[in-house]
């Protein structure tokens, strides 16, 4: 009798989780990590898919989906046009989020210092090497600007955020654009490496004079004094949704190819100048139908109810628009063997 | 002979003819697995290295270059930095470890010996990424704010020796580096030197004493001479154990892929930089290869050091 129920109940629960849990895997990038963990604990319970992303960096989201060995492949950067082509890749985004800038000055408080993107670039560049360099002092009357030298630091590890980071100091600064670039990962002219937002933080923390630059979301949580940047409008803005939001809309969706739009030094005089997309990559020619029609509904779910979850945890949510023509590739792109579209 | 023993020879044989041939085939295939494996990584790590080795040619060894948005790379700085770091570590990790080797053989009072000698194998077995943490959260900060400025504004200036301790104060540095991995090769040093230490006879330090030597006169001339060779050994272990390191070395070494001017400069090691590039590296890209280049050499490195240490260590453990 015992042994009969039990059998039973092994058998019940093995029914249910044949029928209920849909299980998706995905890999890549590390800046929208926490927001797809917490949506894929909320989607599991809503729609019974079950998502299980490793946070194991963009290049490595791309190579795993390049390979397919996973259902779904992240990545902060946008792919080039021509590796999508050849890898029969379809990207979209997700969610946006910026970057900000973090000082260790005593005396100055969050969002008192104000800086151009330029001023950014030489300091990075080793050009702007002391806090009262005149070019600060003239922009900041009344900050109390020591005598001290500035000492930039940066993300070791090659991410996302470096990426967007660069993307900006190119936007704004030939000089930088053609000395140094953008990418993952540059060859720093100066300050010094550390790893990850943590490390950053960390070392801006322990060093006087310190500047660094670390994800909104980190920022906000830990406190950290940031400072104002000047825009494209030429106004000064804090880091704080409303201009990310500001920026966010301004971008050239419409205009976008493979919705790598650019966000960087956005118009609009509310518009934070750093704010970037991230992607996720998906297959042209998926192997197992199922999942891949639950990638895009477990996306799919998370635009129409994720979006309170990701302001939660500072990110910014897509406008409508960019959703709704994430909606149609999905239909015109991803079909499966009797040309069907998956969604 | 017990029954029981009886039992157990008489059935051996019988045993044998099918037990003794299996057995002996699984012991062969497992040392020849560790062969195979060792060929294996090597192999792998040279052929994915090899378009980084064509594309820079002999270049590769000589250039201070990474410069991942033009795609140059160049090996001198890592390889610079995981030379220095591992070198500045001995200097500093070798007197300590003799130090305490000395201490515990001839010394310390025999109730504190086994205290001490278990307290450094401990410190081995501390997981590497824990020494980069309270390096990078507690030595960082310390160096940042007292050791670091006050070198600068004293020894700094000083000719000679002075452009060796000047730069920004960030904490983190070459020398910071070679701090930590001193204190993590310092138990391998320390308990190679007081094994070696324990093996002179008796009746050579007794005869010396005899004579009228003083503790450091028997250590000079009787102690150190006897185990030269596996001192060195001993030494090229640690050096083995620095040049790998990873964890503790990328948390405070400063990541900089600049040759370091100063021992307060930031710099990079071989380790490190695979550890940090790795993950952002592209499937077939010229960065990833050469970063596999780099896993070769260090690999090279390693194998050198080793051998030199094996060949040193031989002589001195028949004696």
């Amino acid at each position: 009798m015992r042994v009969t129920a039990i059998a039973l109940a092994i058998g019940l629960i093995g029914t249910a989780a044949a029928v209920q849990a849909q299980q998706i895997t995905g890999a890549g990038a590390t800046f929208p990590a926490p927001v797809y963990t917490k949506w894929g604990e909320a989607a599991k319970a809503a729609t019974g898919i079950e998502l299980n992303y490793q946070a194991i960096g963009s290049g490595g989201g791309q190579n795993q989906i390049l390979n397919r060995t996973v259902d779904f492949g992240a990545s902060d950067a946008p792919v080039p046009a021509e590796k999508l082509e050849s890898g029969k890749l379809l990207q979209f985004p997700t969610v946006m989020g910026s970057v900000v800038v973090i000082v260790n000055l005593p005396g100055v408080t969050s969002d008192q210092l104000k800086v151009t993107g330029e001023m950014l670039a030489d300091i990075y560049a080793g050009k702007i090497t002391k806090w009262n360099d005149p070019k600060l002092v003239e922009m900041n009357k009344g900050v109390p600007l020591p005598n001290l030298a500035i000492a930039p630091a940066y993300r070791a590890d090659g991410s996302g955020t470096t990426f967007v980071w660069t993307s900006y100091l190119s936007a704004v600064s030939p000089d930088w654009k053609e000395k140094v670039g953008a990418a993952t990962s540059v060859k720093w002219p100066a300050g010094a490496g550390a790893k990850g937002n943590d490390g950053v933080s960390a070392t801006v923390a322990n060093t006087k004079g310190g500047i660094g630059y670390v994800e909104y979301a980190f920022a906000h949580q830990n406190k950290l004094t940031t400072v104002q940047i000047r825009n494209k409008a030429g106004q000064f803005v804090k880091p704080e949704m409303a201009s990310f939001t500001a920026a966010a809309s301004n971008g050239d969706w419409a205009g976008a190819k493979n919705f790598a739009v650019n966000l960087i030094d956005q118009p609009g005089a509310e518009s934070w100048p750093i704010v970037s997309a991230t992607f996720v990559l998906l297959p042209k020619d998926p192997k197992d139908l199922v999942r891949s029609a639950a990638v895009m509904k477990f996306f799919d779910w998370a635009f129409k109810n994720g979006d309170a979850i990701a302001s939660g945890l500072e990110y910014v949510p897509l406008p409508e628009v960019v959703k709704t023509s994430v909606r149609a590739a999905w239909r015109a792109e991803i079909k499966g063997a009797d040309n069907k579209p998956l969604y | 002979m017990t029954l029981q023993q009886a039992t157990i020879s008489l059935s051996a044989p019988r045993r044998s003819s099918i037990g003794d041939p299996i057995f002996a085939a699984i012991a062969k295939a497992s040392g020849l697995f560790v062969l195979v494996l060792l060929g294996g990584i090597i192999v792998v790590l040279f052929v994915a290295g090899l378009s980084a080795f064509r594309a820079f040619g002999p270049g590769f060894l000589i250039s201070d270059n990474w410069d991942p948005v033009r795609e140059e790379y160049g090996a001198l700085v890592p390889i610079f930095g995981t030379m220095v770091t591992a070198i500045l570590a001995l200097l500093l990790a070798v007197p300590l470890a003799f130090g305490i080797a000395f201490y515990l053989t001839e010394l310390a009072p025999t109730w504190l010996r086994r205290p001490v000698s278990t307290a450094i194998e401990l410190l081995a077995a501390v997981p590497s990424i824990i020494y980069g943490m309270w390096g990078f959260f507690v030595v960082v900060p310390i160096m940042a704010e007292y050791v670091q400025p006050a070198v600068i504004d004293t020894i700094g200036e000083l000719p000679i020796i002075g452009p060796l301790f000047q730069g920004p104060p960030f904490g983190t540095g070459i020398l910071t580096a070679a701090m930590i991995l001193a204190v993590m090769i310092i138990p391998f040093i320390a308990a190679t030197m007081r094994d070696v230490f324990d093996t002179v006879p008796a009746v050579y330090k007794e005869s010396a004493y005899g004579l009228g030597c003083t503790t450091w006169e028997v250590m000079r001339s009787i102690v150190i001479p006897y185990t030269r060779v596996s001192v060195v050994g001993g030494i090229m272990l640690g050096l083995g154990r620095a040049l790998g390191e990873t964890m503790a070395v990328t948390f405070v070494i400063g990541n900089t892929n600049r040759i370091a001017t100063t021992l307060f400069g930031p710099g990079n090691t071989i380790a490190s930089i695979v550890a940090l590039e790795f993950p952002e590296s592209e499937a077939g890209s010229l960065k990833l290869s050469s970063l596999l280049a780099l896993g070769f050499i260090l690999f090279v490195i390693s194998f050198i050091v080793l051998a030199i240490s094996r060949v040193l260590l031989r002589p001195g453990l028949k004696a």
